[in-house]
């Protein structure tokens, strides 16, 4: 197969499965449990029959689900609009779109020290095993791995406000509002640090073990003996031999979890109140906004299925195997 | 005027740490000579040490491996007594190492090319361009087109990788190719092609060969000289012609008797023979001669002490060697 074809039907296999998880997304809100209508008006009793009617006409929602609805919906979504949220009154999309940016520079950045991190400590250990760097990496990254995420983050929440006076809320100062970005990013990092901190070290346990026991893998592969009796020194075939393929399955691992950022930050964001998609995902699940989370988990399939297609066409790049198979 | 020998293993003897502090004596007083541009055979069945001499010889043990005692001259230096930075210098450069599976021998991810290309810059200054023509040499040395060396290891079928191997270790023009069961992975005709690989490159290249195998079959095609181990000792080191002819030592017996002789007729209906019995563990190993407790003429001796090794009246300058307390006719008659 070639490099072509090979990119070719990965993407048109995304393709499929976005539209597959359209379909689900769909019939999974329209199944669930709960009256919109209701949900809107909350607990106006005062509201009458007429009017309650009126709104269902103007969600749509008096139609039959399919096909009606469903193709109405699909119509709406390939538009870009992903409707109105119930709850804050505005569109799902804009929503969206604006605490896009403030969760991926949260999850980038711990994401990015947690793999470096991780990468690099989980080789030392497993290339010095038994050691004592290898025995602390290891239980370190074990304790770090088990510990619950809002535990960590409420620890850490407690303790950096208490010691260190940093922020226990938001991603800035309120009366930094609007000021340029040059002048507020000491700001911006001093509320950034606790829950990037909390992320970088709850990932880098993983990053650590994975990439351990596979460097200890590669390391009991012939071609390692190989490079050895070329006359490299450690370095050298750890550098050019081990490492390459060691990466593998982290790369694997990085994807999956690049993909899953937007859904694991919902227990960090909500506990640093940090105002990102997280937070805003368990908003809407708290006030049942459906519109909202439909968007929320349209666009959490959508940058999985993305991340695993950018995995496969990186592994591809890297191990030359995958191809033929 | 005596040739000096390009490598001379003496007393080599080497441990394996255990899990629960045991201990498992994988070599022990082993002795042989290669000498320059002729090749020996390391024979024996699975476990009886014969990989582990070669590791140890390259000194590429295992952590847990570890030379206790003995010396190994190559061109009259001790490389056990090198620091790893100098032993570094004489691997490949003047010993280079082919394995089994040629398949995990090559790094999956890197061209056949450019691992051939690593081991020359790594042991000689050169540009990268005479590097890369001397790639293509090595690989059309072996039958393989230059153009083949952008593939990956996968694309090669089993015997070009194996012949692959052989080009790479000829990349610095060693003086010595330890073979360690080359041809066990590949079918039998490949096989064959692989062995007259070796030879071809043997005759035009002047190197000596340590074959290991468990093939005596190959032994007897390639070898000038064998050394038959058994539980991590040398049980039997002669010339090729003089153990198959005359073997001295009942493992040796035994061993050609479990080898099929061709010359005999294929519809004959006596079975193979059959050593009973599976090598010591090397954690538990029998008192007295390792090979007692399976050897047909065991004697009580054999239970006790341990035979040497001793020499056999021979015609010429040919050596002979076996460990067999049937051979020292005087202990007998004491015992």
């Amino acid at each position: 197969m070639s490099r072509r074809d090979f990119l070719l039907r990965k993407f048109l296999l995304s393709l499929v499965t976005i539209f597959v998880v359209i379909v689900i997304n769909f019939m999974l809100f329209r199944v669930l449990p709960g009256d919109p209508v209701r949900s809107v008006i909350g607990r106006n009793v005062r509201i009458s029959a007429e009017t309650q009617q009126a709104l269902r006409e103007q969600f749509g929602l008096d139609k039959p689900i399919f096909p009606d609805q469903f193709i109405d919906t699909i119509g709406q979504w390939a538009q870009g609009n992903l409707g109105i949220s119930w709850s804050l009154r505005r569109p799902v999309s804009e929503v969206l779109m604006s605490k896009l940016g403030n969760t991926v520079l949260l999850i980038g950045l711990g994401q990015v020290l947690a793999i470096f991190l991780g990468v690099t400590l989980g080789l030392l250990a497993g290339w010095k095993r038994k050691t004592a760097i290898d025995v602390g990496a290891l239980t370190f990254s074990l304790v770090a791995w088990a510990i619950p995420t809002f535990w960590l983050g409420i620890i850490f929440l407690a303790a950096g406000s208490a010691w260190f006076g940093l922020p226990t809320a938001g991603i800035m100062s309120p009366e930094n509002t609007g000021k340029p970005l040059m002048t507020i990013l000491p700001d911006l990092a001093r509320h950034l640090f606790l829950p990037t901190l909390t992320l970088t070290i709850l990932y880098l346990g993983e990053y650590m073990l994975i990439m351990r026991s596979s460097i200890l893998e590669v390391l009991s592969e012939d071609y390692i003996l190989t490079a050895k009796a070329k006359g490299m020194s450690d370095w050298q075939v750890l550098w050019r031999h081990a490492l390459r393929n060691a990466m593998l399955p982290i790369v694997t691992l990085i994807a999956l979890n690049l993909g899953f950022t937007v859904s694991g930050a919902i227990y960090i964001e909500t506990v640093f109140s940090y105002d990102g998609l997280g937070k805003l995902f368990q908003t809407a699940l708290v006030k049942q906004d459906y519109p909202l989370l439909q968007g929320a988990f349209l666009l959490l399939a959508v940058s999985v299925i993305i991340a695993n297609m950018a995995a496969d066409i990186l592994y591809a790049v890297l191990d030359p195997r995958v191809k033929e198979s | 005027m005596t040739v000096q020998p390009l490598l001379s293993v003496r007393h080599l003897t080497t441990e394996f740490q255990l899990a629960g502090k045991q201990i498992a004596r994988a070599l022990e007083d082993v002795s042989f000579d290669v000498m320059p541009g002729k090749t020996i055979g390391l024979v024996g069945e699975s476990g009886c040490g014969k990989t582990t001499t070669l590791m140890s010889i390259m000194r590429l043990l295992p952590a847990s491996g570890r030379i206790t005692s003995g010396n190994v001259y190559f061109n009259g230096i001790d490389l056990l007594t090198l620091s790893e930075h100098e032993m570094r210098a004489h691997r490949w450069k003047e010993m280079s190492i082919i394995f089994q599976g040629a398949m995990n021998a090559l790094n999956p991810v890197m061209k056949i090319g450019d691992q051939i290309r690593e081991a020359i810059l790594l042991h000689n200054l050169m540009p990268r361009n005479a590097a890369e023509q001397r790639v293509g040499e090595l690989l059309e040395l072996v039958g393989i087109p230059r153009l083949r060396r952008d593939l990956y290891p996968h694309q090669y079928s089993g015997g070009m990788r194996q012949r692959a191997m052989i080009a790479m270790a000829l990349a610095c023009s060693p003086d010595l190719l330890f073979a360690d069961e080359p041809t066990t992975a590949l079918d039998v005709m490949i096989q064959a092609q692989v062995l007259e690989l070796l030879k071809e490159i043997q005759k035009k290249l002047g190197l000596a060969i340590v074959l290991v195998t468990h093939d005596l079959g190959v032994v007897a095609e390639m070898c000038d000289d064998v050394v038959v181990m058994y539980g991590g000792k040398v049980a039997e080191y002669g010339s090729a012609e003089l153990v198959y002819n005359q073997p001295q030592h009942p493992y040796t017996q035994r061993l050609l008797e479990a080898f099929p002789d061709l010359s005999r007729s294929i519809d004959s209906s006596t079975d193979l023979a059959t050593i009973p019995g599976t090598p010591p563990r090397l954690n538990a190993l029998p008192p007295g001669c390792r090979f007692s407790p399976r050897c047909h003429k065991s004697m009580e001796i054999c239970t006790q002490i341990a035979p040497d090794l001793i020499a056999q009246n021979t015609a010429g300058n040919a050596q002979h060697l076996a460990a067999c307390h049937l051979l020292n006719k005087l202990e007998i008659k004491n015992s």
